[in-house]
């Protein structure tokens, strides 16, 4: 019965096989739903947060997914806006992963708020002022057009192709998918850069506020840059971590380069104007404060290796060997540039939320320290785990790789 | 010429003596009584318990015989800027349900408890840790005669929102209904003021309208003794504190090597 949903050709693994490889993460998300059903049901006294916590490890898996979910909007704007035609083959596994991070990060906000019924309150009453509402606006937006992105991929199953409307459908879509390329290019703009903004604005607090240009400061423009440095290279460990499981070539791989070289400059860009906004934070904003660099790094774990590390291991090593074609076309190299990549971004976005907060700003007052409880842990990897099992299903049942067959031939 | 005192827009605020304060809490239980402020079997947990006026202790930390001791109590600064010369408190400008607003007519930083979604954006906006967030259901023991305490004029919290000192907002209700009945439009001095105030055993806390050029907060805040916290952030807080000794002055913001600069020779 369900080899009836799979092509024949590619080959895929058996059901048992299949089922046995998706059982550990059907099991996490259990986890996740039982933590999500505990704080919904006890109220968020179940997680570690606290009122100097009030982000917390949920909000860092929020900013962390949905910047690597980068790779979706600016992959479709590089394939359909730039007109790079190599990426095509990769397109698929892009939206699908921009619509994994984007979802998952929208089910675990709705766990995270106080009061989720009144979610709708955003739109409802929205303060034009926060940069929140712009987040919320252009996330909620940009999901609708990840699923109409992802319909014609669904549509493409062996099954639902039999049926004509379905298949007619699905094709029109895709001649219309530029414009949908479009809207979502202009969307993620927005939210990736309203998400630094988020921080840039807290004028109050030192650790995090920026200057900037009009009512945008420089983390906006910072966010949106390096999400779409580390985005591609999230793309690609994907693909080539499901290049590995599957033992087969999945895409060609002048795609691969094609994001590499691309994700390369960027990221070079990227580090210098984080170099420069970093020199005008120590030197502008902080003495205006009152306070010194080694102030913000004094107490606690989150010493200045946490800035050395974002901006030279994770930062400049990875920019120089994304730069260097010999280097990104060994694959070790382009593997490993890939993750400081992806790390760098997740201890920026951890950073401008986790240190931000555990830094007092009152002189008097103490440096807190905070340790998620197992709820956070499980709503935080059931995100995770559920990514990995669409990403499974979307592999075996649905043509996510065009070139797959053709490289398979062998 | 002196400008003339504009009677429909207020100032509330507040001046807050560190020298007379003894650090009795009476602020603190006075404030809880007043708004309704829930609390917790197991209070122990101080980074989850609310509470709105909060006593710090500091100290110049020196060894006997020179170590001193202040307390500094700290309702919300109920700020008129969000450090970058919008007009809104911190809190207020990141609010994304608008739950929180600064009202021009009395300068209060009010929170809408049934509009708040609890996304906690404020309370990640405030350097003062003034916004409490409930993480429980709001609890009173039972058959410890304390829900008869409730006042019926502050309306209990539910889970999942945040609150804060409001300046005890009722009051200036009560006040205001009770002006108007009397025929009246504008406020006498201390007709209005706020729990904490009235409670201060010590009299630290003087709340007034600094708008008003009569009333004693406006004459307190002249003092060079007087000061705000964390002033140079520019949230330009409505709360100001008084302190003749240097090192709580230097206590209440963040100064570089050589910046402080010590009050010398005042007269009077």
């Amino acid at each position: 019965m369900e080899s009836t949903l799979i092509h024949q050709e590619p080959k895929r693994c058996s059901t048992r096989t299949f089922f046995l490889w998706t059982l550990p993460w059907i099991l996490i998300l259990g986890w996740g739903g039982l933590s999500a059903f505990l704080c919904l049901w006890k109220g968020l006294n179940q997680t570690n947060m606290s009122n100097i916590f009030a982000f917390a490890l949920w909000i860092v898996f929020d900013l962390g997914v949905i910047a690597l979910g980068a790779g979706a909007f600016f992959t479709g704007f590089l394939t359909y806006i730039i007109g790079k035609k190599e990426l095509k083959s990769i397109i698929n596994a892009a939206v699908i992963i921009g619509f994994i991070c984007y979802s998952g990060a929208m089910a675990m906000l709705g766990i995270d708020i106080g009061q989720p019924l009144r979610g709708w309150f955003i739109f409802w009453h929205a303060n034009i002022h926060s940069m929140l509402v712009e987040v919320s606006f252009c996330i909620t937006c940009y999901l609708s057009v990840l699923t109409i992105e992802f319909l014609p991929i669904i549509l493409e199953n062996k099954k639902l192709e039999e049926i004509r409307g379905l298949r007619l459908f699905g094709h029109n879509l895709h001649e219309a998918m530029a414009i949908f390329a479009a809207t979502g290019t202009f969307l993620s703009f927005f939210h990736q850069g309203s998400l630094g903004g988020m921080f840039g604005v807290m004028h109050a607090r030192p650790f995090a506020a920026r200057g900037g240009f009009y009512i945008w400061p420089w983390t906006f423009f910072l966010f949106v840059l390096s999400a779409i440095a580390a985005g591609p290279c999230f793309t690609i460990l994907c693909t080539k971590l499901t290049e590995k499981l599957t033992r087969k070539k999945l895409v060609p791989d002048d795609a691969i380069q094609s994001l590499a070289k691309i994700s390369g400059w960027l990221l070079s860009i990227y580090m210098i104007l984080k170099i420069a906004d970093t020199l005008g934070w120590i030197y502008g904003i902080l003495p205006k404060a009152g306070l010194r660099l080694m102030d913000c790094y004094k107490e606690g774990p989150y010493g200045i290796w946490m800035l050395i590390t974002e901006i030279i291991i994770c930062g400049i090593i990875p920019a120089i060997i994304l730069m260097i074609p010999k280097a990104r076309k060994k694959m070790p190299w382009l593997i490993t540039a890939s993750i400081l990549n992806c790390i760098g971004i997740l201890i920026n976005r951890f950073v401008f939320i986790i240190v931000s907060l555990a830094i007092p700003v009152m002189p008097f007052d103490r440096f807190w320290s905070y340790v998620p409880t197992w709820q956070e842990w499980g709503v935080g990897l059931a995100i995770i785990a559920y990514g990995i099992i669409v990403f499974s299903v979307s592999y075996r049942y649905l043509p996510v790789f065009p070139k797959e067959r053709e490289l398979n031939m062998a | 010429m002196e400008k003339e005192h504009d009677h429909t827009r207020h100032r509330y605020g507040m001046v807050i003596d560190l020298d007379k304060c003894t650090g009795c809490g009476t602020c603190m239980v006075a404030c809880a009584a007043e708004n309704n402020v829930s609390v917790r079997p197991d209070e122990s947990d101080k980074e989850r318990s609310i509470t709105w006026m909060q006593l710090y202790k500091i100290t110049n930390g020196k060894e006997f015989p020179e170590s001193e001791v202040c307390y500094f109590p700290r309702p919300c600064m109920q700020c008129e800027e969000d450090g970058n010369g919008g007009k809104h408190s911190p809190c207020v400008s990141v609010c994304v349900a608008t739950a929180t607003e600064i009202d021009h007519e009395t300068g209060i930083v009010s929170q809408i408890y049934t509009r708040c979604i609890g996304c906690r954006y404020c309370q990640a906006a405030c350097p003062y840790h003034a916004r409490f967030f409930n993480w429980w259901d709001t609890y009173f023991p039972k058959g410890k005669g304390l829900e008869r305490y409730l006042s019926p004029e502050v309306s209990v919290r539910m889970r999942g929102v945040v609150e804060k000192c409001t300046f005890c907002h009722h009051r200036y209700m009560r006040a205001k209904t009770k002006a108007y009945a009397e025929g009246r439009k504008t406020l006498e001095e201390g007709e209005y003021i706020t729990a904490c105030a009235e409670a201060c055993p010590a009299q630290a806390i003087t709340f007034g309208d600094l708008n008003n050029p009569d009333h004693a907060v406006s004459k307190l805040i002249k003092s060079p003794y007087a000061f705000r916290l964390l002033e140079r952030l520019n949230t330009k807080p409505k709360v100001y504190y008084l302190s003749k000794r240097d090192w709580v002055r230097k206590k209440a913001d963040n100064f570089l090597p050589g910046e402080f600069k010590p009050v010398f020779k005042v007269k009077g």
